[in-house]
């Protein structure tokens, strides 16, 4: 691939063809402001935020949409452009509901930044109408909401869930002042096609993609997802002993960031207060004789004493006791009268060690996984 | 996965996942991939985005029909006439790659033998699908290259899986879709970690590395290693180690991570033979189905909280990392089982990490030999990568075929009618399927939001029947098979054909798998899931499993 050079700001740029002055800019380390533009999808060009001067050329050109050229001279930032980049916020700002102390996206929100970097004039601000729509909050969907009064018509949600995804379950809708996000036939997202897998939300710049959950991870583990064959990669964010987050790794060669919606919001069953706390066995057995007798009941796990239930249902025993009883009740047992079967959930090590052991130990080729699929 | 191996060499995606979208052209055959695997369907759109033809083979009309270019819907069950019929027409229409056939493969004559019996119109019959669609399909998989094929359960859950795998083989090679980026036969597998459980060698017939265990030298050096004396026959399968308990030979059964009550094909059967045995212990996370049949119940740890590795799909090792401490008493896998070995008096168990573990079984296991924890730190690698200079291998069989010539190996084989059919009195033919939402049973259901997408078993079923049976939409209907029954809500939609209905199996409480069929695939065992035969009649009472048995949660 040829290379093109150009002047950007009265600095020699080099770039690779076909690449945008966005993207030659940026790469040179010049910011350009940018709204509706995401590298992950194709870009539109409807803020008009990175307006840019291009030398013998009439109009103010869009840097995310124009391909950088050999010898052009590009200004990015001029009285007029400053100018017009105010007004243009100004606009947007005029019907956004910010609240941006309760709003979860506070501190990444690219129009905080904006309004940072380009500023507004107060002036011109406070005499506009503000017309803060008041639309209803989408909540239907269990992960994730849909504020339309915080959203700033980037569509970058729309082309995410079109180019990414390929489910289309959103759109533009309405024109001009009425313009927004939305499914087929406006219907809540929990009944469109969505299928749930917080693409867009990811990708959305402002508040009005949110997750229900928005809880800060304190650290992050890169690790793999568990729910399916393709193996994506994800950090897991955690916060305490808890995992409160997952997002997609960028590097992984599988997923190169993208989630579905088990990967994203399915950690939770980690958490779930259903899981199984020490080790359990019939009552019938008088192999151990448990200190306390409390009876479990079939709710309410989990529960740490050793405990008994009568007639043919489970008490808790200590880990050492399952231990010695699982081993001495498979030593009763001679090879073929013994099968084991492995977990396609469980790790490549645990499936050697279990079959090593099967083999080994039990003395039998009786070993085989649930799925044969 | 032994139809693949059995045609060239061994068992596995041949090419990889982010290779889909480059493909010319796409034969997605019994995969509702937007939904099971949704990375590997966003491959799919992107491939289709860019100018990639798509062929989709499935009774249903799922989303991806919408974007393919041709949709054969044929009746289930009949896919071994369809790939019999689409070959005829690329060998009549000398659509083959001749040159690859005869460099790289063998007994082709008695395959373009055995394919020359069927004729189009036969085809047609069967398979309902119409002759022209079939060629118009031959035509355009004949004529681009790379074409890949894609597959999941929808192929494999059959009675005769293990033929359709042999004839999804026979179409690559005959096309000469191999070797070659983006090209292949791909296996998506359904669960995490099948790949890996295969390749590790839980299989009743073979080591890590699907090394054989009825070959002497193999035997011998895993003897040698692990110290101990090994058996030298094969063992029992899944199914036949439940027909075995059932009979009173298998006594004692340990049981990790699964939940064959609810997954497999005729619980009731399970639940006879599981209720035979003398001892059973379950180790699990939740307290399954199973587990509360079991005698012992181990409390194990999830995925976040533990080290190790999975295996992907496309054969890529990958770490899973411990991301916070077991949850309540649970242990991780892996050290209860080293646990029960050496309070059994077993040497050869005293691992102090996972990664200790992952080393010995690379020493043994051949195409496992160059990947270490410190490789794969970053991102994983897709064996064979045999030594540390490795780089690992993106698609298989570049060079040569994993048989004893090398050559792949075309296999003759005829259509046979699924397992069990409709009669008079069972009219229905019933199709299993997976929801997007949930992946089998137990975890989505545990994860919070799960629940609210779809949270009760529907069938669905066409207008017509709809309309001839008198059923309403969300009426509730018993769904009755030769082995048992079920009540459901129905769906009345036009996504199923007239005279099948489709149920899914993800829901402990609507245990679809009452009314499947144990007819197993001669080769590999696998139950025939997705077809069998069903009468649907109206049920009175409108109220479906209010007090539903939800165990553990309290909130029902
Ligand atoms: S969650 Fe996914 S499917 Fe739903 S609208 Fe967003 S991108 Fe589209
Ligand atoms: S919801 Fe977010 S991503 Fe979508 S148009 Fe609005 S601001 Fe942009
Ligand atoms: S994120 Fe979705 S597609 Fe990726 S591995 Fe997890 S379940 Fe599979
Ligand atoms: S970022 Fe270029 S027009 Fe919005």
């Amino acid at each position: 691939m040829s290379d093109v050079t150009l002047n950007i700001n009265g600095i020699t740029v080099r770039a690779d063809e076909g690449a945008t002055i966005l993207t030659a800019a940026q790469d040179a380390g010049i910011y350009i402001p940018t709204l509706c533009h995401c590298p992950d999808v194709s870009s539109i060009g409807v803020c008009r935020l990175c307006l840019v001067r291009i030398e013998n050329r009439r109009r103010l050109e869009p840097a995310c949409r124009t391909v950088a050229e050999e010898g052009m001279v590009v200004v990015t930032d001029d009285p007029e452009i400053e100018r017009l980049r105010r007004v243009i916020l100004e606009l947007i700002l005029s019907d956004h509901d910010f609240n941006c102390l309760l709003c979860a996206k506070s501190g990444q929100c690219r129009l905080q930044e904006l309004v940072n970097r380009i500023g507004f004039n107060e002036h011109r601000f406070n005499r506009l109408e503000h017309m803060a729509k008041d639309l209803p909050v989408d909540t239907s969907n269990p992960f994730f909401d849909f504020n339309p009064n915080k959203c700033v018509q980037c569509a970058i949600c729309v082309r995410t869930c079109h180019e990414i995804v390929g489910n289309d379950a959103i759109d533009m809708s309405y024109r001009s002042y009425d313009l927004r996000v939305s499914t087929f036939a406006n219907k809540p997202l929990k009944d469109s096609v969505c299928v749930s897998c917080g693409e867009c939300m990811e990708r959305c710049p402002v508040g009005a993609l949110v997750p229900k959950k928005a809880e800060y991870p304190t650290r992050e583990v890169k690790t793999t997802c568990s729910y399916c064959g393709v193996g994506c990669g994800l950090y897991l964010g955690v916060r305490g002993n808890t995992i409160v987050r997952a997002r997609g790794d960028d590097e992984s060669p599988v997923n190169k960031g993208n989630l579905c919606v088990r990967g994203r919001f399915g950690y939770n069953f980690v958490n779930s207060p259903d899981r199984l706390s020490l080790p359990l066995m019939r009552a019938y057995d008088d192999f151990t004789q448990p200190s306390s007798v409390v009876e479990v009941t079939e709710e309410g796990r989990p529960v740490t004493l050793p405990l008994v239930k009568r007639e043919g249902k489970f008490v808790e025993i200590t880990w050492d006791q399952a231990i010695k009883y699982v081993a001495s009740s498979l030593a009763h047992y001679k090879g073929d009268e013994i099968a084991a079967i492995s977990s396609a959930r469980c790790t490549n090590e645990e499936n050697y060690l279990f079959q090593k052991f099967t083999r080994s130990v039990l003395k039998t080729n009786n070993i085989d996984h649930c799925a044969r699929l | 996965m032994a139809g693949l191996a059995a045609s060239f060499g061994s068992g596995a995606m041949t090419n990889s996942i982010n290779e889909i979208s480059d493909a010319a052209c796409i034969f997605a055959i019994g995969t509702n991939t937007t939904a099971n695997h949704p990375i590997i369907g966003r491959q799919v759109t992107r491939a289709v985005q860019k100018g990639a033809k798509l062929i989709v083979v499935d009774p249903r009309r799922i989303p991806l029909c919408r974007m393919a270019d041709i949709w054969l819907r044929l009746r289930p069950g009949t896919d071994m006439a369809l790939l019999n019929g689409i070959m005829r027409v690329i060998i009549e229409e000398n659509l083959m790659d001749t040159s690859f056939i005869e460099e790289r493969c063998e007994d082709y004559d008695a395959f373009e033998a055995s394919i020359m019996e069927n004729d189009l119109a036969t085809a047609e019959n069967i398979t309902g699908v119409p002759a022209q669609d079939i060629v118009r399909a031959a035509r355009m998989f004949g004529s681009y290259i790379p074409a890949t094929i894609l597959y999941t359960l929808g192929i494999t859950e059959h009675s005769h899986g293990t033929d359709n795998v042999r004839a999804l083989a026979n179409l690559t090679l005959l096309t000469g879709n191999i070797g070659i980026p983006s090209a292949g036969v791909n296996p998506l597998r359904g669960q995490n970690n099948v790949q890996g459980a295969c390749d590790m060698g839980a299989l009743p017939n073979v080591y890590t590395g699907y090394q054989k265990v009825e070959n002497e030298k193999v035997r011998r050096k895993f003897e040698k290693a692990w110290n101990c004396k090994l058996s030298p026959s094969n063992g029992l399968t899944l199914t036949e180690m439940f027909e075995s308990a059932r009979e009173g030979k298998i006594k004692a059964l340990y049981l990790k991570g699964e939940d064959p009550v609810v997954t497999d094909a005729d619980t009731t059967f399970i639940e006879k033979a599981i209720s035979h045995l003398e001892l059973f212990v379950v180790q699990d996370i939740f307290l399954t189905e199973t587990a509360r049949l079991a005698d012992v119940v181990l409390p194990a740890a999830s995925f976040a909280e533990k080290d190790g590795t999975f295996t992907n799909t496309e054969r890529r090792v990958q770490r899973v990392r411990k991301a916070i401490e077991p949850k309540g008493n649970s242990r991780p896998d892996w050290m209860i089982i080293c646990d029960i070995a050496k309070s059994m008096g077993a040497k050869g168990f005293d691992f102090g990490s996972p990664q200790e573990v992952f080393e010995e079984m690379r020493c043994l296991t051949p195409s496992y030999g160059g990947i270490t924890y410190e490789r794969i730190e970053k991102s994983g690698l897709q064996w064979p990568c045999p030594d540390h200079e490795h780089p690992g291998t993106r698609y298989l069989y570049g060079e040569r075929f994993n048989t004893p010539s090398g050559r792949a190996k075309f296999a003759s084989i005829a259509y046979r009618p699924p397992a069990e059919t409709t009669s008079h009195e069972y009219p229905f033919i019933l199709i299993t399927r997976r929801c997007a939402f949930h992946y089998h049973a137990v975890m989505t259901h545990k994860a919070e939001g799960f629940d609210e997408l779809r949270s009760e078993e529907h069938v669905e079923i066409h207008p017509v029947d709809a309309a001839t049976l008198e059923i309403r939409d969300g009426e509730v209907i018993k769904v009755t098979s030769r082995r048992g029954s079920i009540k459901a809500k129905t769906k009345i939609t036009e996504i199923v054909p007239a005279g099948v209905v489709c149920m899914t199996f993800n829901f402990a409480e609507t245990r679809t798998n009452i009314l499947t069929s144990r007819a197993l695939d001669p080769i590999t065992k696998t139950p025939e899931f997705k077809v069998c035969a069903v009468k649907i009649e109206k049920e009175e009472s409108a109220y479906l499993m209010k007090d539903r048995m939800r165990w553990g949660t309290g909130k029902s």
